[in-house]
């Protein structure tokens, strides 16, 4: 199946114009990922999207990263993706978060001017080799026995490529909900991709419903600022990308504020108009960005909700309302907005909104993220019920990635548990299928200790580079890096410390206990209190090591013996993880299994033990009868 | 789902009366019929579920009896394993059992791997893996305490408790995370004091599921007991009356590594392990006889010593020298034939040793050995200890808390040298897997859930 299909549509004899190796419909966060993915390791693509205006669109929040999803970013980044090095050509805002929290969990969170940010990508979209960027609403995805041909649009056209990534967001058969008005329509007044839901039922692919909500929009010259608490972006230089040099620049605050008693009186005397009862709030939408009514329900003994406000770029005034995400009828917004302190004068751009969308659950696809109903046909992003623009520009990248590969007769690539947060999000969609939009969370990822934002190209820089992605130049770079810190961290491990005046009154400066013993310079940072830094002033080096390679020496070296155990945990997992199943197993016929573990089983396929271990429903005991089974050489 | 028939003596190696030779599978009735004789008449093949026909066990070669046997039918799925299952329970010791499995294994059975009846029960869907591991408890059970000690487990009495505290742990754990992953929600963060507050709560309770697991154990695998003293005090009639009387399982168990005979003797359903007694039967001095080095060897294996004295005679060099191998064990001081004389008393050993257990007692007399026994019944429970309490004696579960305990252990320590968020929830999510061994949930997803059941955060 996985058969090099180069060029295959261009046999037939048709215009050029009409033949692609990889077309991606939808040109979000996730499509332009794996529309440039594709692009740069040589396929011919075609980027289908229903306004060249919104492209790389942030119709929700204006920043990018935070934990996990920060992560995400730079893993993306790693690999040869775009997200970060679009987000610093963009941002008004970056800090890094979690200081105190330990190096795992460490993460940076930048606000974006939307605009900007917009632009930039289209920009990079539009200098790519291989890419063609066309506006036209994707109406049909046409496949045949072998799997897919190709798209018709909806002015009759038809584009014929081996394979299709399907990153439509939340545009499938959307309907918007303010209070009891409702429209079909995507985000910001776009049109819905109405017909293509059908389409997809015909191929015989099976869809679902969410809902979410996001928060009203006001003009900045309306806020009274002084009543609310600022927040500024770092003062240390930062960079999103491994490949940007750190800088420190101008940037723009965002402003803390939050709801009163009177917004939640404002809120419960309007619960009524609310377009989606709680109830089915609860069954469908998210709960990590509840909707402001739903928190003032769920949590009545709260007085007051945070609201973070956050400028959308530098050359507008709106401003985003975090914490605000409502449903809520715009009369009743506005009232709610001016029972806010500060907010008391706040002019409305936009009102806030509730959407419900078509997504196609993915425990549909394998973990290549390909239809397992339709060969060729790969889906990322929001489609796939996950929420974020991070969540999407990672599957993105690797549905290009595969969908490149599937063209060119290349196994799949998939990132495993232990290596990338991007193979917790891939995994835990394609096993465990959202009931809910997928948020990525630190807390989903088993081996945090390893998956750090500090060492994301270690991790996965040769991997990318392999695949034809990443660069060259930009390999030979990292390469200096991870010889620098192998170095650096070798050269602490052996460097004794002496118990000297010199080094004593050091310790002593920095609050920390004098040497009474010798010591090697890697035991001596093992201390909480002391850093990388500290370390280096008594004991330095022949040469000195950028900011980012001291943060890996640091971490790995400050918990060397918890990153020794994570890793010993890792390797049992691949274990795991390497023992295949059968695709077409018959479950059903495995008595021991309990009823529910049967019918998930039958329902996910998964690839691998580790994979059916993480379904819902399947316990440990089902495992162990797989594992038993399967020794059995599987006879029934 | 099993093509083989297998076979093995289901009854421990001379305990009781009868010994069952048990055959699960396809083949099992057919190889019945070729190996036993109904005086009924009929085949086994033709026996109906839940009969029982009374026949003999015979040589297939010469035909002649091996064994008298009744022949019970059970029928698949009605079975303990679901499948065709023949019980042949024979009389004639074990000797003549032997001689059937033989027998029943030249018919065409496979010797079964040890639990492997249980195993198949639980690949046939007959049980989970809690239940198909108290039920090997069961059959081991060796005395009636014991038993219920395996049912309540089975009713799922220590996965409520180890629950609750996977419930603690998540709670921990959710804290930390919502800290971790909604930084700007400003939930307010644990103090690294309370955190070790909390952190020590839930090791005090792992710590007394473990002590209470330790106790099961003894109940389940017996109290190693040791009887020492001087030259004629007393411990050979001690132990001939404990025997003689409570006499309930004595066998040689072998595998040790010196051969070491062991009786075993059944006190109100606690299995007491007496060690190397035929050794001290033979020889009245233990100290003498194996030498310090081998005595202290045999005291480290006891995990409770009875130190036999003798009231006639003054306490002397020899008692203390005796006593000083006892250091860190359980004693408890036999003060014997007390009917006799009255040299060494009960308040003399009071002012030498006033934290130790004494008990006069006259062996001969039968004086004191009630007393005795329910000292030794309420060192097994525990103070204040109902055999009820009891609830974990399976080895997998002491293993698992035990990792618990150390997980938690080490997000103490992480909390105290000022490590991060991080560290700790990752420690506390492993002492959570832990626990979950024990109970089968190791699903992650109940860590998410849990920060959005208890706080209200988003972006």
């Amino acid at each position: 199946m996985w058969a090099n299909k180069m060029g295959v549509a261009g046999l037939t004899i048709r215009p050029s114009y009409l033949n692609y190796d990889v077309i991606v419909v939808g040109a979000g966060h996730a499509g332009c990922e794996a529309a440039l993915a594709a692009a740069r390791m040589g396929c011919r693509t075609l980027l289908a999207t229903l306004s060249l205006e919104h492209i790389a669109l942030m119709p929700c929040n204006p920043s990018i990263g935070g934990p996990a999803k920060g992560h995400l970013v730079r893993e993306i980044d790693a690999l040869g993706g775009e997200m970060a090095l679009n987000t610093d050509k963009s941002y008004v805002q970056i800090r890094v978060l979690n200081i105190s929290k330990g190096p795992a969990v460490q993460a940076l969170r930048a606000v974006c001017d939307k605009d900007l940010y917009r632009r930039c990508l289209w920009q990079t979209l539009g200098t790519t080799d291989n890419l063609v960027v066309r506006e036209t609403a994707v109406t049909e995805i046409l496949a045949g026995t072998e799997g897919v041909t190709g798209i018709r649009t909806r002015s009759g056209s038809v584009y014929y490529a081996p394979a299709v990534v399907l990153t439509t967001g939340v545009y499938l058969d959307s309907e918007i909900y303010i209070g009891e008005l409702k429209y079909k329509g995507g985000p910001q007044g776009q049109p819905a991709a109405e017909e293509l839901t059908r389409s997809l039922l015909k191929l015989g692919l099976e869809t679902g419903r969410f809902r979410t909500t996001s928060p009203p929009r006001i003009s900045g010259r309306s806020v009274d600022y002084s009543q609310m608490k600022e927040q500024q972006g770092s003062d240390q230089p930062l960079a999103f990308s491994v490949w940007n040099r750190p800088q420190q620049r101008t940037q723009l605050s965002c402003w803390l504020t939050a709801t009163t008693e009177k917004t939640h009186q404002i809120i419960r005397a309007s619960l009524a108009r609310a377009p989606f009862t709680s109830a089915v709030l609860a069954e469908a939408g998210p709960r990590y960005c509840p909707s402001i009514e739903g928190k003032v329900k769920h949590f009545p003994d709260r007085t007051s909700h945070q609201v973070f406000l956050e400028p959308e770029g530098w050359c507008t005034d709106e401003v985003y309302l975090t914490g605000l995400f409502t449903g809520l009828p715009e009369d009743v917004q506005v009232k709610m907005l001016h029972s806010i302190p500060g907010l008391e004068e706040a002019e409305l751009l936009r009102p806030g909104y509730g959407i419900e969308y078509d997504y196609l659950p993915a425990t549909q696809l394998t973990p290549a993220l390909e239809s397992k109903q339709v060969a060729g046909l790969f889906c990322a992003g929001q489609v796939n019920g996950s929420s974020g623009y991070e969540e999407a520009a990672a599957q993105g990248i690797m549905a290009g990635i595969n969908a490149a590969r599937y063209v060119k007769g290349l196994g799949p690539v998939v990132l495993n548990r232990g290596q990338a947060y991007i193979g917790v999000l891939i995994d835990d969609l394609v096993t465990k299928g959202p009931g809910e939009p997928y948020r990525m969370l630190t807390s989903r990822a088993e081996h945090r200790l390893l998956l750090r934002s500090d060492n994301a190209d270690l991790r996965l820089a040769p991997q990318g580079y392999e695949i034809g992605l990443l660069s060259p130049e930009r390999y030979g770079r990292f390469k200096r890096k991870r010889k620098q810190i192998e170095a650096e961290t070798e050269r602490l491990r052996q460097e004794r410390l002496n118990p000297t005046t010199q080094v004593n009154a050091i310790l002593e400066r920095l609050g920390s206990a004098p040497l009474a013993h010798p010591s090697t310079a890697a035991a001596l940072l093992r201390r909480p209190e002391l850093n990388y830094k500290d370390i280096s002033l008594m004991a330095p080096g022949p040469e000195q090591i950028s900011a980012a390679a001291a943060d890996t020496v640091e971490a790995e070296l400050k918990y060397a013996s918890y990153i020794e155990k994570e890793k010993r945990l890792v390797v049992q997992m691949v274990e795991l993880e390497e023992k295949g199943l059968p695709r077409q197993l018959n479950y059903s016929q495995i008595k021991a299994l309990s009823r529910e573990a049967r019918e998930k089983l039958d329902a996910v396929r998964p690839q691998t033990l580790g994979q059916a271990s993480r379904i819902p429903g399947v316990s440990p005991a089902d495992v162990a009868v797989l594992m038993v089974y399967m020794r059995g050489g599987g006879k029934g | 789902m099993n093509q083989s028939t297998i076979a093995a003596i289901a009854t421990a190696v001379g305990v009781g009366g009868i010994g069952i030779v048990r055959l699960s599978g396809p083949e099992a009735f057919t190889i019945g019929d070729a190996v036993f004789k109904s005086y009924r008449g009929g085949s086994v093949s033709q026996q109906p579920g839940y009969s029982a026909r009374y026949g003999q066990v015979i040589d297939r070669v010469t035909g002649s009896s091996i064994d008298e046997a009744i022949a019970l039918v059970m029928r698949a799925p009605a079975s303990y394993t679901r499948e065709n299952t023949l019980e042949l329970q024979c009389h004639g010791g074990p000797v003549a059992l032997a001689a059937v499995l033989e027998q029943v294994l030249e018919a065409g059975a496979v010797l079964a791997e040890p639990g492997e009846f249980t195993q198949r029960a639980f690949l046939n869907g007959r049980l989970d893996l809690a239940q198909a591991e108290a039920v090997s408890d069961i059959i081991s059970a060796s005395t009636r305490a014991n038993l219920a000690l395996a049912q309540r487990q089975l009713r799922g009495r220590l996965s409520r408790q180890i629950e609750a505290l996977r419930q603690r742990l998540l709670s921990l754990e959710s804290r930390l995370a919502v800290g971790i992953d909604f930084p700007d929600d400003q939930v307010p963060e644990l103090e690294p004091h309370e955190l070790e507050e909390l952190l020590e709560a839930i090791a005090k309770e792992i710590r007394g599921l473990i002590a209470q697991g330790k106790k099961g154990r003894i109940w389940r695998e017996g109290l190693a007991t040791v009887i020492v003293g001087k030259p004629n005090v007393g411990k050979s009639s001690l132990l001939n009356r404990l025997v003689g009387h409570k006499r309930a399982l004595v066998t040689d168990i072998p595998g040790t590594t010196r051969d070491v005979i062991e009786e075993i003797v059944n006190l109100s359903g606690l299995p007491l392990r007496l060690l190397d007694t035929a050794g001290i039967r033979k020889t009245s001095d233990v100290v003498e006889r194996l030498g310090v080095d081998a005595a202290k060897e045999q005291l480290q294996t006891a995990e409770l010593v009875l130190l036999v004295l003798d009231a006639t005679q003054p306490w002397e060099d020899e008692d203390a020298f005796i006593y000083s191998f006892c250091q860190g064990k359980k004693v408890l001081f036999l003060l014997n034939k007390i009917d006799v004389g009255r040299v060494l008393t009960r308040a003399d050993l009071k002012r030498l040793y006033p934290g130790e257990q004494i008990i006069p007692l006259s062996v001969e007399e039968g004086q004191g050995l009630d007393q005795l026994e329910e000292a030794i019944l309420q060192f097994a429970l525990g103070p204040g200890q109902q055999i009820e309490h009891v609830s974990v004696s399976n080895r997998r579960h002491l293993d698992a808390l035990q990792g618990a305990e150390d997980a938690v252990a080490d997000a103490a320590t992480a909390v105290k040298t000022g490590f991060g968020y991080d560290i700790i929830s990752i420690e506390a999510r492993r002492a959570r897997l832990e626990l979950g061994k024990i109970t089968g949930e190791t699903v992650d997803e109940e860590m998410v859930e849990r920060i959005f059941q208890d706080f209200c955060v988003g972006k």
